[in-house]
Parts: structure tokens; sequence; C-alpha cells
């Protein structure tokens, strides 16, 4: 049997080097890649064409090139998406799939440049509970599915859409659980291994990353309980990169105990429901989403969701990782910064940029919440 | 206008102001005798609450106002207090904190018994309006229109909006407790679009050469179509200046008195904080702006007895156009408004237009052969802006028309 230790280093691996990811892939099965933007994709339709979707959410690059296209207020996601795009590094790549779920996602499927490969824009209904909403959003995937037949010159059968969202839906309930077993071993598992075990998932067949994380989540459930004796908190927002963030949460002793991260549970939050035909049957997933700021809801699911989240999880308060720019994270900070202030829930929100270099502005910041939490 | 006494007919101006006054005065004074009032975005369907007598507010025209006044900037720290981000929408920013504080320098507004949104000029609006929504606890009426990522809306998007209207009568008979009235609603629909058709025709007559219309009151007029599309007033005023832009064709009267030396599209929302400086500036330099994106903005026609027509129209409006859709429309203005220069307004509260710009302005410079500059500003947020910035580019913008003149 596998160490944790073990797990954690396949799972980097495949995180390392997309692109050696990607071309260990095609060898292996004679298939390709599909980027799939941040933050949802019917990615079942890609793994149904036996492909491998890879997650498009950003990274560390050098913005050069992006500057002469994009203004410096897009989200630094999509300002590096763009960058990357822009030196090729896609270019091995099948197909891109991109969702429009801002206005900055809209403006980025409009402006792609890459000739060979193929841009597939798509649109999620915001009107979501309407019925109407899931016929449109399942033509929608329709559409998606014969763009991708024609990009990877194969046929996507009913049959195989089907199997793959047996296959996703597995792998939603072992991310589940694997968040609750981190959250019960925070001295196992820091933040930034509980990040890369999310991460992964975005560079690896789902089967594959399931059987991992299932023999983790064995490994940790087989732990005695932990006593952690620092602040425990909710991590929310779009996504807690770079590494350096989440090292700052670990050198202060500060333990995630959930995330409400669209890069993290946000993926795993809902299962694709039963039912009949597998477009409509995604398309019911994305109407039965919720506490996302993407995912428009006029209750706001979010905010007492939070509030919730902290009971549930034993947590001492809730950090915001508020990616810069990001209008639809943005508008829901008032909302929670409100319900918080009126349960006494302490509250921190710090800011995220992709190509932060310094923590320190975060480390001071980080470590006051802290020491509130701490005299509590 | 029939508490006006008047010996003469009055100009559109003061139909204008007339109209847009009696707008907020009605509502508050609705509200007062418990009638109901909805604030909506500017290119929602204001066919459904002006059918059910529901009185219409617009918190982008009225952020707008208070802007153009100078009483952005508290609003806007107010609402950044409350936790908005200094790069959320200024619009939205103001709007919040109106909510808050109910009281601002220009024309106050009753809060609204529901809100009524469509996302056809940008997925901020939706964010916006769930806030509203939830912060006041009220029904929102939402038609979404997915965004065109293709040259033409699919019959899918068409059946999905088409639900969404159907959806929206039933949500007016819940909120408004009557049954809906399709005689008045068709009433209603003809009004509307006789609206939209002086609105265009008017804001048309800006393509005569020298321009009888100072651009710059596009501006200014274009609240009426924002607030009143769907009430005779509106229809009215936008006749009466369409006649008295065809008395100064005639004439051959130009709005710069001095003579128009250039014509530029202006493209982008105004800068409210800084119309006159904005408008003096352009003016030194003999730049009257004939081309922009407005007149198109509420040329909202379809078959009154085709929801599909209907749901088409508020689909395929500017902003949520594909990239070459929107290339197209504003290579178009250059051309029917023979503008020889583009000025883009790099708008710091609208994502949607300035993350197209690079591939906008290249193409369109490109197809119709003329020069553009940019400038950074704000629709209302005043500290976005700098006056020496705007003056050095639309100098620029001078010299580079000048120089295409006498290259030919």
């Amino acid at each position: 049997m596998s160490s944790i230790q073990t797990i954690l280093a396949q799972m980097a691996e495949a995180v390392s080097n997309p692109a050696s990811t990607v071309s260990n892939y095609r060898e292996r099965t004679g298939k390709g890649a599909v980027g799939c933007i941040a933050p949802y994709t019917p990615e079942e339709l890609v793994h149904a064409a036996g492909m491998l979707p890879v997650g498009l959410w950003g990274g560390q690059v050098e913005l050069n090139k992006v500057r002469a296209t994009l203004p410096p207020f897009a989200c630094s996601i999509m300002q590096s998406v763009k960058e990357l795009e822009l030196n090729g590094a896609y270019d091995g790549l099948t197909a891109v799939l991109c969702p429009s779920a801002c206005d900055t996602l809209k403006a980025i499927g409009q402006k792609w440049t890459r000739k060979d490969v193929p841009m597939i824009p798509f649109v999620h209904p915001h009107n979501r509970q309407l019925p109407a909403a899931r016929v449109f959003l399942a033509k929608e995937y329709l559409s998606v599915k014969k763009r991708l037949e024609q990009a990877a010159g194969t046929a996507i059968s009913d049959e195989a859409i089907q199997a793959s969202i047996a296959v996703y839906n597995e792998h939603r309930a072992a991310m589940r659980a694997f968040a609750d077993a981190a959250g019960a071993h925070p001295g196992q598992i820091s933040p930034k291994a509980r990040h890369l075990v999310f991460k992964s998932a975005f560079f690896m067949r789902k089967e594959e990353h399931t059987a991992l994380v299932r023999e983790l989540n064995s490994l940790l459930n087989a732990l005695p309980e932990e006593s952690w004796k620092g602040p425990r908190v909710i991590l929310s927002g779009i996504l807690a990169e770079p590494d350096c963030v989440l090292d700052t949460f670990a050198d202060l002793g500060i333990a995630i105990a959930a995330d409400d991260l669209a890069q993290e549970s946000r993926q795993s939050r809902v299962d694709v429901p039963d039912g009949g035909d597998p477009l409509e049957r995604l398309a019911a997933q994305w109407q039965a989403m919720y506490g996302c700021s993407l995912a428009y809801e006029h209750q706001k699911s979010r905010v007492p969701m939070l509030a919730e989240m902290c009971q549930r999880y034993h947590a001492d308060g809730v950090v915001v990782a508020m990616m810069k720019f990001c209008d639809p994270e943005e508008f829901d900070y008032p909302m929670i910064k409100q319900a918080m202030e009126a349960a006494g829930i302490p509250l921190l929100q710090i800011e995220i940029d992709q190509q932060a270099q310094s923590v320190e502005q975060l480390r001071t910041r980080l470590q006051s919440f802290a020491e509130i939490l701490q005299a509590r | 206008m029939a508490e006006a006494v008047q010996t003469t007919a009055p100009s559109s101006r003061e139909m204008l102001g007339y109209y847009l006054n009696k707008s907020y005065q009605d509502a508050a004074e609705g509200k007062a005798r418990g009638e109901l009032v909805c604030w909506a975005s500017s290119i929602a369907p204001c066919e459904f609450c002006e059918t059910m007598g529901v009185h219409m507010l617009y918190p982008e025209n009225h952020a707008a106002a208070i802007a153009a006044k100078h009483g952005a900037e508290e609003m806007i720290q107010h609402a950044e207090h409350m936790g908005y981000s200094v790069d959320n929408c200024s619009y939205a920013r103001i709007n919040m904190a109106y909510v808050d504080r109910k009281h601002c320098i220009a024309e106050d507004m009753p809060l609204p018994d529901f809100v009524l949104v469509c996302n056809n000029i940008c997925e901020t609006l939706i964010k916006w309006y769930e806030n509203l929504a939830y912060q006041l606890q009220i029904p929102i009426i939402l038609i979404d229109v997915p965004y065109n990522y293709e040259p033409e809306p699919s019959e899918w998007a068409i059946d999905y909006i088409a639900a969404q209207f159907e959806h929206a009568i039933t949500q007016m008979e819940e909120i408004t407790g009557k049954k809906f009235d399709y005689d008045r609603y068709h009433e209603v629909m003809q009004i509307a679009a006789e609206s939209s058709y002086w609105w265009t025709k008017a804001m048309g007559m800006a393509s005569a050469e020298p321009s009888p219309l100072n651009g710059f009151d596009i501006f200014n007029y274009m609240a009426l179509i924002v607030c009143m599309r769907g009430k005779t007033g509106c229809r009215d005023t936008f006749k009466k200046l369409a006649e008295e832009l065809e008395e100064k064709i005639e004439k051959g009267e130009a709005a710069f008195k001095e003579g128009e030396k250039y014509r530029i599209m202006w493209d982008g929302i105004a800068c409210w904080p800084y119309l006159s400086h904005n408008y003096k500036a352009m003016r030194a330099l003999g730049m009257n702006m004939t081309g922009s994106t407005y007149p198109r903005g509420w040329k909202l026609d379809y078959d009154k007895d085709d929801i599909r027509s209907m749901a088409r129209a508020y689909t395929s409006v500017g902003n949520n156009l594909s990239l070459e859709g929107q290339i197209e429309m504003k290579a178009e203005v250059v051309r029917t408004y023979n503008c020889q220069g583009v000025t883009y307004h790099l708008n710091r509260s609208c994502k949607c237009m300035d993350f197209l710009f690079h591939e906008m302005q290249t193409e369109v410079a490109r197809r119709t052969g003329t020069p553009y500059i940019t400038f950074d500003g704000d629709q209302s947020d005043p500290r976005n802006f700098s006056k020496a910035q705007f003056e050095t580019r639309v100098q620029g913008l001078a010299e580079m028309m000048e120089q295409r003149r006498h290259q030919g």
C-alpha cells in the first residue's frame, strides 16, 4: 500500500508539467487532450470521447504579450490563460472549451487566436430554475458535443457519456470524502497538499484520480483523531494560488477546515442527477448547483452556507480569497460581510493575484487574524 | 403635457426635461399611494411593467445623473465602506449606496417593490440585481439572454428567452395580483416600437453634413429612451426632435455654428462627471461626435404578435453581440455617420466593453481606414479620469485626422 507521501508525489507529477502530462496521455492512449477553461465545463463529454480533460486555471507566468490585448484590470486567471495561449502553451490541445459565465470569460472566448486549436464557447443559463433553462443547456451541450466530435474526429455515444457521468459522480463522492478527511487531519495534509489533491484532478483521467483519492482517504481515515491547536478556517472564493498563499497559512498554523473554492469543493458539490438523456442530466446538474457566485441565486445560499460550514467543520472563521477583479465574487462579498458580522463569525478578505511574488502583506494580515481567532 | 401652459409648442429639449422629471415624480407619488415601483436595467423589456401600470425607474440613469451632478464620489465611498470593491461597476456602487442611504444629490428614487433585469448589456447587471433582490428581500424578474458567441443567436437561445417572457408575465401577475392585460400589452408594444422608431430616426439625422445634432446631446436625450420607452411622451419627444433636426437640415444649420471640422465616433458610455469638460475639449478642436452606438441600442424592432421576434430583438443588442458582430456594427456607424476618427473610452467600470477593445479597434480601423485613440475614464467614478490625458489624446486624434485629410 502506498503512503500518503507517494500518492501526493504522483499527483504533483501530473500537475508539475502539463505539457508532458498531455503528451504522455497521447502516447499511452492515442487520444488527445481538451482544455477546459475555469470554472465549469461539461468535462464528461471530453472524457466520453476518450480524451483527457485538462483544467485551464491560469498559473504563474510572466505577463508580457497579454498586456497588448487585455487591460490590467482583468482577473489574473484570465490574464495568464491569455498569456499562455499567446505563448503557444495550448497548441498541443485538440480543442478548448470556454464557458461564458462572466464578462471576462465572454471576451476570452471571442479573443482566441490559435487557429489550430478550435475554441468551443458555450453559455450556462442564469434563469436556472426554469425547465426551459435545462432544455437550453442540453442543446448548448449538444452543440459542444458536435464540435468536440469534429475536433477529435470521433463520435461520442450516449452510452459513453452515461458511463463518464458515473465516473465523474464517483470522483465527486471521493473528493467530498477527501475534503472531510483532510479537514479532520490537518497535521497530515497541509493546506498546500490539500490544494494539490484538488488541482491534480484537472490533469488526470478521473477514474485514475478517484483511485488515488480513495487510497488517500483510507490512509487518512485509519489514522487516530487529531487535535489541532491552531485556528481552523473555511476558505471561500475562486482559488487560493499561488502556493505561497497556502504556505503562509501553514506557516502560521492555520488549518483549512473546509473550502468553498471554485477550483476545489465547488467542483464536486453537486452530482449529476439520475435521469434519461445524458445531456439533460448534465444540464440538470447546473440547475442543482448552489452556493457559487457564478450560479445565479437571488437567495444567495452561499451566505448562510458559509455560516453553516463553520459549525459543521468546527471552523473559527471564514477567509474570503478574493480573486482580484472578479466581479461575481466581489459582488457577493458585501453580503457575506454583513451576514458574518451579524452572526459574529470572524471574517478576513485576502487578495488573490496568481502572479503575486510577495506574501508579506498577506502574512501580516493573516497573522493578526489568527491571533483574533486564537483569542476567542 | 396638459398642465404646461405655453403659447408656443414646447421644444424637444423642454419635453425631455418635463417627462424625465415627471417619471421620477409619478413614481414617488405612486409609491406614496401604494402603487408598485420597479427598478430595471436600461435595455430590459419594459413592456411587461408598463402594461400593468407599474412605475419604472432606472438605476443606471439615476447613477449617471448623480455623477453628472458631481455627487458620485461620496456615494462610491459609502459603497466601498459597505464592502464593494473599488473595481466594481461605479453605477452599481452608487446604486447600492443609494439603497443604504435612500438619499442623493439628484432626484430621489423610491425603493423598488421588485426589480427587472436583462443581461443584454453585461453579466455584471445580474450580480448587481441579485444583490438588490437579496438586500431588499424583494422579487426579481430576470430575462437571461445568453451571450451570442456566434454571429446569430441560436434557435434554442430564442426558445429559452421566449419562455422567460412567458414566465415574466406569470411573475407580473403574481406580483401585481392582477391578470395580465394582453390588449394593453399590444398597445404598449406599439408605443415602444414607435418610440424606438423616432429615437433611431432622430439620432440618425446626425449623418447629415454638417450634423444638425450636437453629439453630446445624444447622452442627454438618451435618458428618455432608457426611462420611458413604453410611454407616449417618449415617442412624442423624439418625433419633435426629428422635426426640429429636419428643419435644421433643410436650412443647412449646423450644431456647431463655427462649423464642424471633424466628425468622430465615440465608443462607450459618457464620462458623466466630466461631460462638460469632454464636450468643450472636443469642440475646441472642432470635433463633433456624430457617431455612437446608442442610436442602435434601442432599435428594438420586433413583430408584436411573435414572442420569438421580441426575444431576437432583446438578445441582439450591442454588447451581447459576438466580437465580429460588434466590429461590423461599429464600422457601420463610422461609415453611416461619415466619421473620420474614433475615440474609445476605456471605461474602468465596463469590463465587457473594454476587454474586446484591442481586437475591435484594430479591425474597425482596418475596415474603415480611420484613426483612433483610447482614453482612460469611468462612467461615474471621477477618480479614474485625467483631464490632461483626455486633452492630449483628442488633440492627437485631431492631428491624425488632419494628416489623413491632407493625404487625401
